[in-house]
């Protein structure tokens, strides 16, 4: 019981930041309450007892991502971009996508609430205590089956950071 | 970088003119300390306004007053007896060795040492009890009369001189220690604020400032006064012109002058301390300019009389109010951190800049 | 029973420990934080020739509580433009930051207030880190040009030497082969050294890079008073600006806490498995009651009759606690039972000493160096501490490889590589020295002779 507690807490957190940050104003107060909605999500996670993703979310995308899009936000000035006709003609079509969208995913969900499971891919839940530690499990898979992704997406990252220092760079 | 700045060693405006973080030029607003002292000499007998030049660099209160004294003993053909002269010499080279440890306890804290200022402070401390115990004040002195000294030397003023000149040298190690070594202080300090000796002597820079340029020009070697030439001391040069090398310049002159003092108070020549003037000082009509090796440079004084007990003009030609001029040259392409540490290496003092 | 009830007395029977210990934190380290400051403040005076804070409170020991109660009977300014809930929200940030990260420490085998988490040193890293955001939102928000210079600047700074940190940690960590706090204290009594031993490279470059972390001289030009007075937190006053302080020394706290969990034993006691070493476990107990004689032996010559008694009363403190800790070591069998207690509280006391002496060595170089600029800060830490980290965990996995494969000598393997790396890092210095002679040379930038006069108008 103390558990659902303190997943609706953190779910409920979650959604009232997302639904906040996006009908704030104020770019600054958006990304601010984009960092809430991650650490509520990383709330989640620690409940899920993944504890490595869940410092994986503070470190990388609260410490870092989440600080890059603070200091674009504070570096470039939005005023420009806020005078700007910030719906363009095809705000029609996007609606009714989206209320498409919306439409199909609550026929599933009424459709399917006879079915055991309601339809979503349950596998058993282990209990706690048998659960492989996090970052062992995520260590061994990394550097076993998920080698070659691995070592491909840190040259990626690489060949990124290279990218944006010589695109940064002044023309000397 | 306004008036109200912790860096700028009083009421000093610089308006810099940024790129990014580089400068591209400065401006320099003051006045906003003067006071007027040379148009009140004109309304002061010759007496009255030895206070006042005390006022101008406060640091170094001793020394303004020795130029003035002999400036006006020049021009009424008089001589201070041989004694005066050499307790003169001895209170200015102290005073010289405070106001590089003002400079260098300032400087130092603009850069982000904190301690240096401290030991500076105690060390002069020292001085200043000795000028207490002289004349009564620390710090405006008003120490020498025109003509000679009004107080003898205290009893044990040798003995005091001698056990700070002792010190001393202990000190100036501990400085040399925190500071001349440390990569951290030379990579602040090196080619920072080049000057180069042409550059210094278009702009009429004098002082610890010009000889860090390589030019090695001393008011006490090349037109003795005082009793300057009576004692060895090396003159220190520099070569680049850059921050560092006026400060090993200034560290190098305070051991110099703590030489000067201690050759000094060996002999020390009996004789009365006031030479032959009058109550009522009244130089003939005549123009006289004097200059002495004041610690921030070449400080002058060009006084005209026309025959009456009062100067019809005073114009005093202000070491730092020349040196500040330099600002802009060795300010442009630093960065903004630099500025402070120029600022500070040019050791200059407002009341004298604006007087 | 309602089940609810059921359910929240569970809870509480099982957690009521840590959220003690949550309280306990967040009422007692901004105390700590405070007397940290009084201590700063009175190590500063004494290495420069002058006495410090000495009017309030016996030898100024009130100091803190007087500055407290100032900042928060301060008038709250908030600047005119400034975003008001940003701006309140920053200084708290950055101090929730500091203390969520000291939850993850453990200052003992037996202090621990997050449950032994999996990820234990990563969880103390990565939260500190967040203050980060403190940082950058409050020079935002304080809409002022200064603040916000200083506010990136500091960020940048944080970022750049993070990674450094990070990687020193890494080179720690290949030793330890875990990141739960108390198998890594394990690991280090398992392998008898304390991993600063192992990889002294790697501490070294923790030390600098936590510096760093912290905005502390010779790294504190965000804050430097004479540049851009002070940086991010110049709109701040009052208690806003004492949240941020406090968070600064809390976060001290935490990187010497992290530094000493992996580096320095944690709460082992120097040599924790030589057996003939045993009597050290009576140093805790000598070296307060040595405090205390002290104090006794000083109580005499106090002007003040209340000082005196303060006196006293320190000493009687000090006696206290020294029985406290030397009664259960003693080799008596009435005092057997008491052994239970001995790893933790000796171990508190050794983690505590080697905390401070790392917070020592913090206030030290900040009164002795001057201060980097800022270019010069990124260029350490970009061209010299990261290279340097990389090849260090590079070093310390080739040596534990030499080790487990090649069957070589634990010690001989890491010699040979901390040699390398410091190889390495002299490289890496000839080379600055190098780029700062070819540098300076040229420098400052040849300056087109500009055909406006500055001076005109």
């Amino acid at each position: 019981m103390l558990d659902k507690v303190i997943f609706f807490f953190f779910a409920g957190v979650a959604i009232l930041s997302a639904g906040l940050m996006v009908t704030r104003r104020n770019a600054i107060h958006s990304a601010v309450f984009l960092i809430t909605t991650l650490l509520a999500t990383a709330g989640i996670f620690l409940q899920l007892r993944a504890e490595f993703i869940f410092i994986a979310q503070i470190i990388l995308y609260v410490g870092g991502i989440m600080v890059l899009f603070i200091f674009v936000i504070m570096l470039v000035s939005l005023d420009v971009a806020l005078r700007q006709v910030q719906f363009s003609r095809q705000k029609w079509v996007a609606l009714f996508v989206t209320l498409a969208l919306a439409v199909e995913v609550g026929v599933m969900l009424w459709s399917s609430r006879k079915v055991p499971g309601q339809g979503f891919l349950l596998p058993n839940a282990v209990p706690a205590a048998k659960l492989p530690p996090n970052t062992e499990a995520l260590a061994g898979s990394l550097f076993s089956s998920y080698l070659l992704p691995f070592e491909i997406a840190s040259v990626l990252l690489l060949v990124a950071m290279v990218g944006a220092v010589v695109m940064a760079k002044k023309r000397t | 970088m306004g008036p109200q700045h912790p860096s700028t060693h009083g009421v000093l405006r610089v308006k810099l003119k940024l790129d990014g973080e580089r400068v591209r030029g400065t401006e320099c607003v003051i006045g906003y300390l003067h006071r007027g002292v040379e148009k009140i000499a004109e309304n002061r007998t010759y007496q009255q306004f030895a206070p006042y030049v005390d006022r101008m660099d406060y640091v170094a209160a001793v020394s303004n007053g020795l130029g003035y004294c002999e400036a006006v003993e020049k021009l009424l053909n008089v001589e201070a007896p041989p004694r005066a002269k050499v307790i003169r010499t001895i209170m200015t080279e102290l005073q010289r060795i405070a106001s590089h440890l003002i400079w260098l306890g300032t400087h130092a804290l603009d850069i982000g040492a904190l301690t240096p200022l401290f030991y500076c402070l105690r060390e002069r401390e020292e001085i200043l009890k000795i000028f207490e115990k002289y004349c009564g004040a620390r710090l405006t002195t008003h120490a020498f009369r025109i003509g000679g000294l009004q107080y003898e030397a205290y009893d044990s003023f040798e003995k005091d001189v001698e056990r700070f000149c002792k010190d001393f040298e202990r000190r100036i190690q501990e400085y040399v220690d925190l500071l001349t070594g440390n990569s951290i202080w030379i990579g602040r300090t090196r080619n920072v604020g080049v000057l180069s000796a042409g550059d210094c002597i278009a702009l009429g820079a004098s002082g610890p400032v010009l000889r860090a340029s390589g030019v090695k020009w001393d008011l006490r070697k090349a037109q003795p006064y005082a009793a300057y030439d009576l004692y060895k001391f090396e003159i220190p040069v520099g070569t680049n012109g850059d921050t560092y090398d006026r400060y090993m310049v200034r560290m190098e002159e305070m051991r110099q002058s703590r030489l000067i003092c201690l050759q000094a108070i060996e002999n020390i020549p009996a004789g009365p301390i006031l030479g032959k003037v009058g109550k009522v000082l009244k130089p003939p009509a005549g123009e006289i300019y004097h200059s002495i090796e004041a610690p921030k440079g070449i400080l002058g004084y060009y006084i005209v009389s026309d025959g009456t007990t009062q100067p019809y003009r005073v114009r005093i030609r202000p070491p730092s109010f020349i040196n500040l001029q330099a600002l802009d040259k060795m300010a442009r392409g630093h960065l903004v951190a630099d500025v402070v540490a120029i600022i500070g290496t040019l050791d200059i003092v407002l009341g004298e800049v604006d007087r | 029973m309602n089940p609810a009830l059921r359910d929240v007395l569970v809870f509480l029977q099982s957690w009521w420990v840590e959220l003690v210990s949550g309280v306990v934190i967040v009422a007692v380290v901004p105390l700590v934080a405070g007397y940290l400051v009084l201590m700063e403040r009175k190590l500063m005076a004494d290495m420069q020739a002058r006495l410090g804070p000495m009017r309030v409170g016996p030898h100024g020991l009130l100091q803190p509580i007087a500055d407290a109660v100032k900042l928060l009977i301060k008038e709250d300014i908030i600047p005119d433009n400034a975003d008001k809930m940003v701006f309140w929200m920053a200084p708290v940030v950055s101090m929730t930051a500091a203390l969520t990260a000291m939850g993850g420490i453990a200052f003992g085998p037996a202090f621990l207030v997050a449950r032994d988490i999996n990820v234990g040193l990563l969880f103390v890293i990565g939260v500190s880190s967040l203050g980060l955001l403190g940082i950058v939102l409050g020079g935002w928000a304080s809409n002022s040009h200064y603040s916000i210079m200083g506010a990136l600047r500091s960020t940048a700074q944080l970022v750049s030497y993070e990674t450094a940190a990070g990687l020193a940690l890494v080179s720690g960590l290949l030793l330890a082969g875990t990141l739960r706090i108390r198998d890594i204290v394990h690991a280090q009594e398992q392998s008898g050294v304390w991993f600063v031993f192992l990889v002294p490279v790697a501490f070294f470059i923790y030390v600098v890079a936590s510096i760093a972390e912290t905005n502390r001289a010779p790294f504190d030009l965000p804050e430097a008073e004479s540049e851009l007075v002070a940086g991010y937190m110049t709109e701040y006053s009052g208690f806003r600006w004492a949240l941020y302080f406090l968070g600064e020394y809390a976060n001290m706290i935490v990187v010497g806490a992290v530094a000493t969990t992996l580096f320095l034993g944690g709460w082992l006691r120097p040599f924790p498995n030589v057996h003939w070493m045993n009597w050290l476990d009576a140093l805790p107990a000598l070296f307060t009651a040595a405090v205390g004689a002290y104090c006794v032996f000083r109580a005499g010559k106090q002007p003040a009759r209340v000082q005196v008694w303060f006196m006293w009363g320190v000493a009687l403190a000090c006696f206290a606690v020294a029985l406290i800790l030397g009664v259960p070591v003693l080799p008596l069998q009435v005092v057997a039972p008491l052994k239970f207690m001995v790893p933790g509280l000796h171990g508190a006391f050794w983690f505590l000493l080697k905390i401070s002496a790392y917070i020592y060595l913090f206030m030290w170089l900040r009164f002795t160096l001057p201060r980097y600029r800022f270019d010069q800060l990124m260029h350490l830490g970009w061209y010299i501490l990261i290279p340097l980290a990389i090849v260090n965990v590079l070093a310390a996995g080739v040596a534990m490889i030499l080790e487990t494969e090649y069957g070589w000598n634990r010690w001989l393997a890491l010699v040979v590589t901390t040699l390398f790396t410091l190889g390495v890092a002299l490289f890496l210095l000839r080379l600055n020295d190098k780029r700062a002679a070819a540098a300076s040379s040229a420098a400052p930038p040849p300056e087109e002779p500009s055909t406006e006069d500055s001076y005109a108008g």
